[in-house]
């Protein structure tokens, strides 16, 4: 909490809470502490000068340089290349497809052109949609109940116990839960078996494409619902028991404790939670859909990211797929700034701050 | 008034029990006394809960394990096994395309393990002293591309011009990084008392020292959440190894699960035995998606207890 040898500041994370425990806890005395433990760091170490902070932090900046390479190469240099979205990309062009992106001709909007007039591309962005609202509903407060009802059980050992069995699904794969599902739903699942083996006519959820975006959501609760009760269960064990105790004194029943006490302290995170799912609106389970494309079709299970790796890695038509995916990059990234503007003027904190 | 309250007897039962690790500790003296109904609805609900998740694991398992007679009897999938036999698994771990592919998912994902935890817990520690010559620029860097994927397509003609495509790198490195995981560690670094690492700096101890001296030994709880994190996503991984690889013997379990499982192919060089009935094919199928979920289920219960503080320092910190 406190300094090292060297004043520092604080940074735009710490709370003035901790700003005055670092000032209390300094060992430089009264005039160092006031200078550490306000103001904006930067302002503040800035008077060290920069070679002597180079010769200070340079180990730390060393230590950082394999991740940041890393992000750089793998997150900000393929952002350049969604260039080829403006372009006729032809990857035999040259020996390097990256150096192909440099000799392909420039063709402007065509390529948007062509998608906007794609009834494909529409139709995903519909079920993108329709799978997004679905979980919004059907998945959404699931995590919530469950976290109640954990919180509610008072037994240690009963509560570590439900606690491991819920967590497991989030730690399988993709391929394991929808594996795991066609032995239960399949033609060839545990239910149709037993149907058929009682003379009744068998049947396979995986392959219908009408309740499939159903069958999607289920899959998306079994494996994440929950792993994302630990959030709720955070905030709901850091609740003070005198909140509750004085709402009992007031007459307050369980019921309308839950209402009144543990409902408003997970509305923080409840709004947290919302804003990063609509900020990520139009990712819907790539790699689940994928798997189960072939089962059900393309028709009930194509969204903006299978569209995307559809023309772009099966059909090598580089250019048409770079470009609908930049469209799902920005509207993804204005929707992040939209939520977050909203969860700030409905005066909730969002991902980040003001 | 309030002991009257708090420790009602319970007039059906007259023994007195020490309270176990089970039962319930002492409530509040303002709490009501549960509702019978309420215990039980919640019973239910938790035991159905825990059942929707354990009884499709129960028939994967179970299946497994069971002879091709038995399977035939049961028309499919086991519920209630006869008898034990681990011939599936003999089988398929004697040497051909299932052992190799596991054997490759072990490899990435110990390899990947290690190799993510070192560069993550390096950039964490570099970026846990605020206020250090560049740690804003850093941060930034790192932060922006949560807001902003730069998209299949492109990443794809990279990783295929970086010349990675049929190595195993092209399954480590594009997703060796993960910026959340790092604010994770960096949060918890950053509540890890200064005075400590102010004493070590005094007697002499430089940044390296400081980190594997004092700041990881603190740190185990949440370098094993994390540890943990990036382990089931390299063994959880195929879409990389489905655009990356061609070579169909350098594939991952998870891609030969797809083949074997959902695709309902033979495995190489077991075709034979099943097509002749010396092995069911449904316990071959089950004995793999066992392999895929051991390894995960005998791991995540150990480092669960660390879950929450791990998640909880990111969620406040982060």
């Amino acid at each position: 909490m406190s300094h090292s040898t060297v004043p520092r500041g604080t940074t735009e994370a710490q709370t003035p809470q901790q700003d005055a425990g670092e000032a209390a806890g300094s060992l430089k005395g009264p005039a160092a502490a006031r200078r550490g433990g306000r103001g904006p760091g930067r302002k503040n170490s800035g008077r060290l000068g920069f070679r002597l902070r180079w010769r200070r932090d340079r180990t730390l900046i060393l230590m950082t340089v394999p991740a940041l390479l890393l992000v750089l190469v793998f997150n900000y240099v393929p952002i350049l290349g969604n260039v080829v979205a403006f372009q006729d990309y032809d990857p035999y062009l040259s020996e390097n497809g990256f150096v192909a992106i440099f000799e392909s001709p420039w063709v402007g909007l065509e390529q948007f052109e062509r998608i906007f007039a794609d009834s494909a591309f529409w139709h995903a962005v519909r079920n993108t949609f329709v799978l997004f609202f679905l979980q919004l509903v059907l998945y959404f407060p699931v995590p919530i109940l469950l976290a109640l009802l954990i919180n509610s059980v008072v037994r240690p050992r009963v509560r570590a116990v439900a606690q491991a069995i819920m967590y497991l699904p989030h730690f399988f794969s993709w391929v394991l839960v929808v594996t795991v599902f066609m032995q239960i739903f399949g033609g060839a699942g545990i239910i149709a078996q037993t149907l058929r083996r009682h003379g009744y006519e068998g049947f396979d959820l995986m392959t219908n494409p009408e309740i499939f975006k159903y069958l999607v959501t289920a899959e998306t609760v079994w494996k994440d619902a929950g792993w994302g009760i630990i959030v709720f269960l955070a905030a709901l064990s850091s609740v003070s028991n005198d909140l509750y105790e004085a709402a009992a004194m007031d007459g307050a029943g369980r019921w309308r404790r839950m209402w009144h006490v543990t409902l408003p302290a997970l509305r923080p995170v409840i709004a947290l939670l919302l804003v990063l799912r609509v900020g990520d609106a139009l990712t819907v389970g790539f790699e689940q859909l994928l798997l189960q494309r072939q089962a059900v079709g393309v028709d009930a299970s194509e969204v903006l990211d299978t569209y995307v790796w559809w023309n772009g890695i099966r059909n090598q038509d580089f250019s048409y797929a770079a470009a609908a995916g930049l469209i799902k990059g920005v509207v993804g990234l204005g929707l992040v700034l939209t939520a977050n503007k909203v969860a700030h003027l409905m005066g909730e904190q969002g991902v980040y701050k003001k | 008034m309030t002991a009257v309250l708090g420790t009602r007897p319970d007039p059906g039962k007259t023994r007195v029990k020490k309270p176990g690790r089970w039962s319930a500790p002492p409530r509040p003296v303002w709490e009501e006394e549960p509702s019978r109904a309420g215990q039980a609805g919640k019973g239910l609900a938790l035991g159905l809960a825990c059942l929707a998740i354990l009884f499709p694991l129960w028939i994967v398992i179970v299946t497994s394990l069971q002879t091709k007679k038995t399977i035939d009897e049961a028309g499919g999938l086991v519920v209630i096994p006869k008898g034990i036999t681990f011939v599936a698994y003999q089988e398929l771990l004697g040497g051909g395309q299932v052992q190799r592919a596991a054997l490759v998912s072990v490899g990435v994902t110990v390899v990947g393990t290690l190799f993510s935890m070192a560069v993550s817990v390096l950039c964490a520690y570099g970026l846990s002293r605020s206020g250090s010559l560049g740690h804003r620029w850093i941060l930034m860097t790192l932060l922006a591309t949560m807001f902003f994927g730069a998209g299949l397509i492109p990443t794809y003609l990279l990783v295929q011009a970086l010349g990675l495509t049929d190595t195993y790198l092209a399954l480590i490195l594009p997703s060796a990084v993960s910026v959340f995981n790092i604010l994770v560690l960096r949060a918890f670094f950053m509540n890890i008392s200064q005075e400590l690492v102010d004493s070590a700096r005094i007697d002499g101890a430089g940044e390296w020292r400081i980190l594997f001296r004092i700041v990881m030994p603190l740190s185990r709880a949440v370098i094993a959440v994390i540890s943990l994190f990036y382990a089931v996503g390299y063994w959880s991984a195929w879409f990389n190894a489905s655009i990356y690889l061609t070579d169909q013997d350098m594939m991952p379990l998870q891609n030969v699960m797809i083949q074997l499982v959902q695709k309902q192919e033979r495995p190489v060089g077991l075709a034979a035995q099943i097509n002749t009935g010396q092995l069911s094919p449904l316990a071959i199928q089950m004995a793999v998606m066992v392999l895929a979920l051991l390894p995960v289920a005998v791991l995540s219960p150990f480092v669960q207890k660390h879950f929450k503080k791990g998640m909880l320092t990111g969620a406040v910190k982060g």
